[in-house]
């Protein structure tokens, strides 16, 4: 169930690459750290390896997950999730709406009903299945947009800086309600930050780029 | 000279000959929908033909479907490039409203359907005897390629509140002009209308008037335009806008006249004035009077393209449009107005009598006003004329 | 947790873009491309005397030489140059003067709205309006006369017409100043105008000064291609022209359209030869202001570095905002005029007014309005739809593959609106001929389509690739399928710039003149050909009924395209407008 990255590199297609290879081990539950500055390639790494590479990009080496070689698949087949500092919630999608969509087609009609009103009340929101997005503060919406990934029953989780838009006290308060739920699903994260305190809180391996 | 043309186009017309039967075009026609392509610039030609197309759908079962032109060049061309592409039957123009320059570039190039006027039951209330004026058309013989359906007459409008002694020939114009500078115009000369205004000019002053009757030549143009261009060159700074420009058309004429920027208006049409009264587009002091000496006249005709797709329900059209009925509601003032083309002679009395009732008014001139008619000269002087007068006035 | 095995197969890790995008080339370059292409080259063919169905069979400068020959050819020529060159000069000088004395001062949503009848208003119908506002006994005089004027009927005086295109120029600036500002707000959106004004105004530069040595620089690449549409089109206009212009000779343009339509079919060859002329004067233009704009930055550069401050007043910008909304404003009473008169029954001069009334030709079914605008509704949803669809399919393609676009894909986009219409549509009328396709509803909605592309394409563009690519990667993240991706988070985020690129496609559509009249034989008779028929009619009633009408529906289609989606998305804070 581990996340391992053996050797990767990203750079331009035929160009240099924009780090030296990177070779990591992630163990279900733990969250590691890729920290280093601007313009170094983190997001790009994240890209990689969620499969959202840009034309003209290429990654080498290899990522596997739990075994399985991702970079073969798209990223809609990877089951990777991604958090970003903004919560990109759908702006058209109701607040249940959005939680709804990452969960599978399987799930249906009541079960799916309950599934989505269970992730809410694990984010504090219950009953705001029917809100407008754009009503909710950073803090709740940071939360829906966590358990949006959840519902999808991800394999991984890729964290592009996701707290850096909160202020001291919610970004403590969010990203304990991430890290536990990381552990709690046990599935392996990679964060990319900026911010010594959210590496620090992790617990977990360091890499600097 | 016809049994050649007949010949040439027989190749290509396998299905004219079999049409020449009454009854049997008449069945063909029905059901058919006859593309009418004709000028649109005439609300009052539109309605007319709109209640064409109600009459025949009701009585033959064919509809008509007015295309309105700005230029009844653009369905000659088109069916030009319908035979540049080959496309020998089944073409989109089924009828034409024809005349002049355009029937003449037609039928010398086999663009024609026909000849098919005297197989229409119709026919034989008009006078179709060599030199009538439904026989030819600007000179040209009509053989048959072209049905008539109304009579045109060279009038000029006016505002008699605004104008009360209008001149009463073209040499007078210009006496009226020098004294009321910019008050007159008259249509651009690539129009029709314009190009019929120096006609009228043309005819008044050529020393010899049998020699328009004939195809242009040099020597004849120059011998017969000296006294026209002397006269237009003196005209021409006195006109509206000292000549540099042109309305378009006699109906942009026509409003300016009922704007009050210009004094004169020009129709082919002696029941214009009338009409435009009716329809509220001239003031009630509008009247409509023809030189002393007369003015040109000719006959409207319409015609159907060799590769038509309904030729048969255009014929059927063609002769429902000479109908005593139908020439008789357009004669109607308060419809179209245009004079008859139907030979009073071969109508009975019935017949008659639908004339002698219609309505009329005092901006519709008499017959004896219109005076005599001016014989159009030969097609080939309408395009020599334009032509000269574009190089010489054209900058 | 289980390990559930992969649902897709190692194939899909290449982007499937590709085969959408190639898809969609072939489309646009079969559909619209290839017949531009195909119409040139007949249009080409005929210029150097070839047209063998015209019995014109040898290549010969026959052709040239009767073009030369033409009366006022030269004239036609000088003309198109003046009123082509000077309309965009002006339009520019206009758009941009006004932006940068309005920008901050005025609510930018409220400006755009502000705009919408006059972008939505088809050409020829400005064009009739304006003709009877400024004629010698148009509205304007009519208002002031007698009692200020002293004139008992008209003047003489040549202000429709003209003989210097100034009319013309006027009626493409009303239509063109609020394009372009249009155009330039939305370059707006891309630069930090905020923050390079203040720092500018921190250096001691005046608002509108600030505006022109900061921002202009950074806006102007941004609106060059629909600077030269905007030439482009203004060179080879005939509608307006025809309305508007100098008839004897008229621009070239018309001319050309006459030569095409003359009763010697032989006239055909110049004619195509004149078309040709039409083609190269746009390219030769098109380089002249590239040589210009070399010359403008030059000597921009040496007045940027001088470090003047300018007026504090700004009484340049002042007049040219001045002039600009002077032009605006005539260009709505155009509109007004045009709905005075379709309610009158007699209005002569020099009443100010109608003296009666009437709403006859409203009523009159012999007038024929329905049907005329039933085409118009129908050809202009399908080639708005058929446009949009092409359009949705090539920039999902870009994103598929995840590239921008090439400049030559760029090029193949814009290209009917570059070239001159009346350069391929007689020939290209040949090739629908052939393939049996001419003279009907269809062969009007491909025409339409070649023209409705572009503008749908410029219009969803930018929203497009202002889509945060975030969101469509945690769409992904989620498992969403790149068509779960399109249908249930791009479109519906996109729906306004979706409307919008719509009303302005149906707007492009409505407005076709010569394609209509080309394609459809005359047969397909839209508002707007049949406007144009009529204004060279007597009667202004039935012309502003159709003009009313023509003028009408597209605002119809931008009201809808604003509240479309403020009613979809009335419960959505981020969508319905009202954040932004």
């Amino acid at each position: 169930m581990s996340l391992c990255l053996r050797a990767v590199t990203v750079g331009p297609a035929g160009g240099q690459p924009l780090f030296a290879p990177l070779t990591m081990e992630i163990a279900p539950g733990a969250v590691a750290t890729v920290m280093g500055p601007s313009g170094v390639g983190k997001s790009t790494l994240l890209d990689a390896i969620g499969g959202h590479l840009a034309h003209g990009f290429a990654v080498a080496g290899q990522v596997t997950l739990s075994g399985r070689d991702v970079l073969a698949f798209p990223a809609e087949d990877r089951r990777i999730g991604v958090l970003f500092q903004d919560a990109m919630l759908f702006p058209h999608l109701s607040v249940g709406d959005n939680l709804a969509f990452g969960l599978s087609r399987g799930v249906k009609g009541h079960a799916r009903r309950v599934a989505v009103e269970e992730a809410l009340g694990q984010a504090g929101l219950s009953g705001y299945a029917a809100r407008d997005p754009a009503t909710l503060s950073g803090g709740q919406r940071a939360r829906a947009a966590l358990m949006r990934s959840l519902l999808a029953a991800p394999l991984a989780l890729l964290l592009d800086e996701p707290f850096s838009r909160l202020d001291a006290d919610l970004r403590a308060e969010i990203r304990s309600f991430v890290f536990d739920h990381v552990l709690a699903r046990n599935i392996p994260a990679l964060m990319v930050t900026h911010d010594e305190s959210d590496a620090e809180a992790t617990g977990g391996a360091v890499v600097r780029l | 000279m016809r049994g050649v043309i007949f010949a040439a186009l027989g190749l290509s017309l396998g299905a004219g000959p079999a049409l020449a039967d009454w009854p049997q075009t008449l069945a063909a026609a029905k059901g058919q929908t006859v593309y009418f392509n004709a000028w649109g610039g005439d609300a009052r030609t539109n309605a007319y033909i709109a209640w064409v197309g109600d009459q025949t759908e009701a009585r033959y079962g064919v509809r008509v479907v007015q295309v309105k032109l700005t230029d009844t060049a653009d369905a000659v061309t088109r069916v030009i490039s319908e035979k540049a592409a080959g496309k020998d039957a089944g073409g989109s123009v089924d009828m034409i409203w024809i005349n002049g320059a355009n029937f003449l570039s037609m039928k010398d190039k086999g663009l024609l359907h026909g000849p098919f006027v005297s197989a229409m039951p119709n026919a034989s209330y008009v006078d179709l005897s060599a030199g009538a004026p439904a026989s030819v058309d600007f000179t040209v013989p009509v053989e048959g390629y072209e049905s008539p359906w109304r009579l045109a007459k060279f009038v000029f409008t006016y505002d008699s509140a605004r104008v009360p002694e209008p001149p009463r020939s073209m040499a007078a114009f210009l006496d009226w002009a020098r004294a009321h500078p910019g008050r007159m115009t008259h249509p651009a000369v690539s129009n029709f209308m314009g190009a019929t205004f120096l006609k009228q000019a043309l005819i008044e002053f050529a020393p010899d008037r049998a020699a328009l009757r004939q195809p242009v030549t040099e020597a004849a143009f120059d011998a017969a335009t000296v006294p026209l261009w002397t006269w237009y060159d003196a005209l021409r700074p006195n006109l509206w806008r000292e000549g540099k420009t042109y309305p378009e058309n006699q109906s942009v004429q026509q409003q300016m006249l009922n704007d009050g920027e210009v004094d004169f208006g020009v129709s082919f049409d002696p029941a214009s004035a009338a009409g435009a009264i009716t329809e509220g587009l001239l003031p009630d002091t509008a009247r409509a009077y023809v030189p002393d000496g007369g003015s040109i006249g000719n006959v409207s005709f319409v015609a159907i393209p060799y590769n038509a797709a309904h030729a048969a329900g255009a014929e059927v059209v063609a002769n429902f449009m000479l109908d005593p009925e139908a020439q008789a509601h357009q004669q109607d003032i308060d419809v179209l107005g245009s004079f008859s083309v139907l030979d009073p002679a071969k109508l009975d009395a019935d017949q008659k009598a639908l004339f002698a009732d219609l309505p009329t008014s005092p901006a519709l001139p008499t017959l004896e006003d219109l005076g005599p008619t001016l014989a159009e000269p030969h097609a080939s002087w309408m395009t020599k004329l334009t032509e000269t007068w574009a190089r010489r006035y054209t900058r | 947790m289980s390990v559930i095995p992969a649902r897709g197969s190692v194939g899909h890790a290449i982007p499937d873009g590709r085969a959408l995008r190639g898809a969609v080339l072939v489309l646009v370059a079969a559909g619209l491309v290839l017949p531009i292409l195909a119409g040139l080259a007949q249009t080409a063919r005929a210029a150097f005397g070839v047209l063998p169905s015209i019995g014109a069979r040898d290549w010969s400068l026959d052709p040239w030489r009767a073009l030369l020959d033409l009366p006022g050819f030269a004239t036609s020529l000088r003309l198109t140059l003046v009123t082509g060159v000077g309309a965009t000069v002006l339009a520019l000088a206009l758009a941009m003067g006004f932006c940068a004395f309005a920008h901050g001062r005025m609510s930018q949503s409220l400006g755009a709205r502000m705009l919408t009848p006059l972008l939505a208003a088809p050409h020829a119908a400005l064009a009739i309006g304006l003709a009877f506002l400024l004629a010698p006994s148009g509205w304007i005089a009519r208002m002031i006369s007698p009692w200020a004027t002293g004139w008992a009927v008209p003047p003489d005086l040549a202000t429709v017409h003209d003989g210097w295109g100034m009319a013309l120029i006027l009626g493409l600036l009303v239509k063109e100043v609020p394009f372009l500002l249009l155009v330039i707000l939305s370059a707006l959106g891309q630069l930090p105008v905020r923050a390079h004004l203040a720092a500018a105004r921190a250096l001691g530069y005046g608002r509108g000064v600030a505006w022109v040595k900061v921002i202009l620089p950074q806006v102007y690449p941004l609106i060059r291609l629909p600077v030269f549409i905007v030439m482009a089109f203004a060179l080879s206009v005939v509608d307006m022209a025809i309305i508007l212009g100098p008839s004897n000779p008229p621009v070239l343009s018309v001319a050309v359209v006459r030569w095409f339509a003359a009763p010697d079919v032989g006239m055909v060859l110049p004619a195509s030869a004149g078309a040709v002329v039409q083609g190269a004067v746009i390219v030769a233009a098109i380089l002249l202001w590239i040589v210009g704009e070399r010359a403008v930055r030059m000597l921009g550069r040496i007045w940027l570095s001088r470090g003047g401050r300018g007026l504090r007043s700004e009484p340049g910008l002042k007049l040219v905002s001045a002039v600009a909304v002077a032009v605006m404003t005539l260009g709505m009473l155009a509109l007004a005029a045009l709905a005075v008169w379709s309610v009158a029954w007699r209005w002569s001069w020099p009443e100010a007014l109608p003296e009666s009334w009437s709403w006859r030709v409203w009523i009159a079914p012999g007038t024929g309005w329905g049907r005329a605008a039933g085409a118009t509704l129908t050809a202009g949803l399908a080639s708005t739809g058929v446009s949009l669809m092409l359009a949705v399919a090539w920039l999902e393609g870009e994103d598929r593959a995840r590239m921008g676009r090439a400049g030559w894909a760029q090029a193949l986009i814009y290209l009917p609106l570059l070239v001159p219409q009346i350069g391929f549509l007689y020939g290209l009328n040949v090739l629908f001929l052939r393939l049996g396709i001419s003279g009907g509803m269809a062969a009007v909605i491909w025409a339409q389509v070649l023209f409705v592309f572009p503008y749908v394409m410029i219009a969803l563009s930018e929203p497009w690739r202002a889509l945060d690519p975030r969101a469509i990667r945690t769409a992904a993240a989620l498992g969403a399928s790149p068509w779960r991706r399109l249908w249930a988070v791009k479109l519906p985020i996109l729906l306004r710039p979706l409307c919008t690129a719509a009303a302005i496609g149906f707007a492009v559509s409505v407005a076709q003149y010569l394609p209509t009249l080309f394609m459809g034989g005359g047969r397909v008779a839209t508002l707007t050909t049949e406007a144009v028929t009529l204004s060279s009619g007597s009667d202004r009633r039935v012309i502003g009924v159709y003009a009313v009408l023509q003028a009408a529906l597209p605002l119809v289609g931008y009201g809808a395209a604003v509240l479309l989606p403020a009613l979809v998305w009335r419960h959505r804070r981020g969508l319905s407008g009202a954040v932004r």
